[in-house]
């Protein structure tokens, strides 16, 4: 530890291994839970499930399943960052979508208005939680639960007693139904993965010109490799026909609600990384009083962070009225908060603040939309596909606390 | 000796009816460490957080280079370049070193965070206090040792070419090993210019690297004397009594106050 070393490690390949493998056994591992529970599943399911669950059909479906969880678990990310829960994110989804169908449906309102209003109401949600929590200091535990009684309360007179809003809109509907071109789900790939190369030989060669450690050439070329060749492989299945019969109605390409998954990934992940604010979040998260002297507002970025929260969970509530063209009281309820916390837990954000990132959440959505699916196809009652998640969960907050006892003894926080 | 670079005259701060500060007087002088030394209650924290802006004193001036100021704020003090390092050090564990050294004051550029310059000014202040025990600047605060935990949160005070650091306790949780290089590093930031206050309960710090002892005893200032003119016996003489019977340093009167002291102590 006290050796005179300001000169740092190199950055190859090999080495980018070998410092990977040492953060693991530290205590950080970061998304590797999320990736291998999904290469265990996909393989069980697979084995069996041979024909149904590998098919492409199925493959996309698990997308528009998942689409929804996995944007309500990108802002819960920004909720965990700070040590707090958000119980009401599944119902602020549910009320939110039923004020933009109510306005679309039955007030004629035009679609983007609609949505409008539904990611206002979110925000406004999150404003009045994020209030209480960093002004009046209850514990957030407990606001998001009385928000969570309270909007279920909300959806049900929005919607009525046993009633639903239908969803008519064909732009709405299109969001977590309808799939992209064949080519432009290529172009998607290739402005994906040449967007990533291009940003990291230009961070690369900025950080050389700086004088600073920066990554090997070799690294950002494995590393774009990997990417191309796994977004590659899932562009490729999804471009597959899987319409039973084509000459009626064709059904290949990537689903449109990727295109909304992976811009907010990367506008969130710039604000999280590349913001003071970003940075700010985390230095709550991981002491709030040091980020308090540091002269940081601390009750505003716990706002901010509700906020995000409650606005994103509303985008997520869209997604569900699309896939479902309807809302109903159940819109949000039940199991969507919890599988939106594991999927974000299972992905690797931790649930005592300041560790996480918003790409945990479509790891992790991924895994839950997984094991949803796969169930589905065996056949399993209700009481089974709830059963496993509740495992999977416990075991993803096991390996939570395990880890950071280790990186805590480590030093690799 | 030289202009001091801050003086603080009749310091007088009371909550409610306790009065915690009677009169402190105190003169800090760039490119020493003038320590302050002083019971539990006596008036150390309350002395220091007035400076700092934490908690504005009562009455009583500040002068910093001769000039009035008024430190009603944190942002006062720091825009005067007085900067503080507390007991509990106030780093984010899960945060590295870069990160945190630059907490609260990030450097942007387009709205961006400019990591490559905030990398290289946190290599260059770490440079320029010849710390060499941090493996990695890129290391997360919690993988480091007290004492580099210590340097972390000195270095944070100096990085933005701060005038004067107050170090309260620096070294109270740390090893014999670990005290002698954040002694050290006290040191090197007077040799740069800086004035550096230092609170410390261990006499063992103060005679190490101390220019000058301050003594404050029940709300003022037993004595303020350079180190050399003094002996260890003395100094506790005055930290406990608030007179030393050998010399006659600059008595604090009033008997009813050392009475307060034996029914508190």
């Amino acid at each position: 530890m006290s050796a005179t070393t300001h000169d740092l490690p190199e950055q190859g390949v090999a080495a980018a291994v070998r410092s990977y493998i040492g953060r693991t056994r530290g205590g950080d591992v970061g998304a590797l839970p999320a990736v291998l529970s999904l290469i265990v599943l996909a393989a069980v399911f697979t084995v069996l499930r041979p024909s149904t669950f590998t098919n492409a059909f199925n493959f996309s479906n698990l997308l528009h399943q998942g689409a929804a969880v996995i944007v309500i678990a990108m802002g819960l990310v920004f909720v965990l960052l700070l040590g707090e829960i958000d119980l009401s994110a599944g119902f602020t989804a549910g009320t939110s979508a039923a004020v933009m169908g109510v306005v679309l449906t039955n007030h004629g309102w035009p679609w983007y208005a609609s949505v409008l209003a539904c990611i206002l109401t979110g925000a406004v949600i999150g404003t009045c939680i994020g209030a209480l929590v960093a002004r009046l200091g209850i514990p957030s535990f407990v606001v998001t639960l009385a928000a969570f009684l309270g909007l279920q309360g909300v959806l049900l007179k929005l919607v009525g007693e046993g009633g639903t809003v239908p969803i008519r809109n064909d732009i709405l509907l299109a969001i977590n139904n309808d799939n992209m071109p064949v080519w432009a789900g290529w172009v998607l790939w290739a402005v994906v993965v040449g967007g990533f190369a291009v940003l990291s030989v230009r961070r690369a060669i900025r950080r050389r010109s700086h004088g600073l450690q920066a990554e090997d050439l070799s690294l950002v070329v494995a590393k774009s490799l990997v990417l191309a060749v796994l977004l590659g492989a899932a562009t490729y299945f999804l471009s597959i026909e899987r319409s039973r019969n084509p000459e009626v109605s064709s059904i290949k390409g990537v689903p449109q609600v990727v295109l909304v998954l992976l811009v907010l990934l990367v506008v969130l992940s710039f604000v999280l990384s590349r913001t003071s604010f970003g940075r700010h979040v985390y230095a709550v998260g991981g002491n709030a009083e040091a980020a308090r002297r540091a002269g940081i507002n601390v009750r505003r970025v716990k706002l901010i962070c509700f906020v995000i929260g409650s606005s994103l969970a509303a985008i997520g509530g869209i997604l569900i009225a699309s896939r479902n063209n309807s809302i109903s009281p159940n819109t949000g309820a039940a199991d969507t908060l919890l599988y939106a916390v594991g999927a974000a837990v299972i992905g690797g954000t931790s649930l005592f603040g300041g560790k996480g990132r918003v790409l945990d959440a479509i790891l992790g959505g991924l895994v839950i939309a997984v094991i949803i699916n796969g169930m589905g196809l065996l056949n399993k009652p209700s009481s089974t596909v709830y059963m496993v998640t509740g495992f999977v969960l416990l075991v993803a907050a096991s390996v939570d606390a395990l880890s950071r006892r280790r990186a805590a003894s480590t030093g690799n926080v | 000796m030289a202009q001091p670079i801050v003086e603080l005259t009749d310091i007088v701060k009371s909550f409610g009816p306790v009065s915690v500060l009677k009169g402190v007087s105190l003169k800090v002088y760039p490119g020493k460490i003038t320590a302050l030394v002083g019971d539990n209650g006596a008036g150390k924290s309350t002395l220091i957080k007035g400076l700092a802006g934490v908690q504005p004193y009562d009455s009583g001036t500040v002068r910093f280079e001769n000039n009035v100021v008024t430190l009603h704020n944190p942002r006062e003090a720091t825009a005067l370049g007085i900067e503080v390092v507390y007991q509990d050090l106030a780093l984010c564990d899960n945060l590295d070193i870069v990160h945190n050294l630059f907490l609260g004051r990030e450097v942007t550029k387009n709205g961006q965070l400019d990591e490559d310059t905030m990398e290289r000014r946190a290599t260059e202040t770490l440079a320029a206090l010849s710390v060499r025990t941090v493996k990695s600047i890129r290391q997360h605060v919690a993988s480091l040792s007290g004492g580099q935990r210590q340097t972390v949160a000195i270095a944070r005070s100096v990085i933005w070419n701060s005038r004067v650091v107050i170090l309260d306790e620096p070294t109270a949780a740390l090893g014999v090993a670990q005290t002698e290089q954040v002694l050290k590093l006290v040191r090197r930031l007077a040799d740069q210019g800086l004035a550096v206050v230092l609170i410390s309960h261990n006499l063992n710090d103060v005679f190490e690297v101390a220019d000058q002892v301050s003594v404050l005893y029940l709300g003022k200032i037993a004595a303020q004397l350079a180190v050399k003119d003094v002996t260890r016996n003395q100094v506790v003489e005055l930290i406990t009594s608030g007179r030393s019977g050998a010399q006659d340093l600059a008595p604090v009167g009033d008997t009813s106050a050392s009475n307060e002291e034996t029914a508190t102590s």
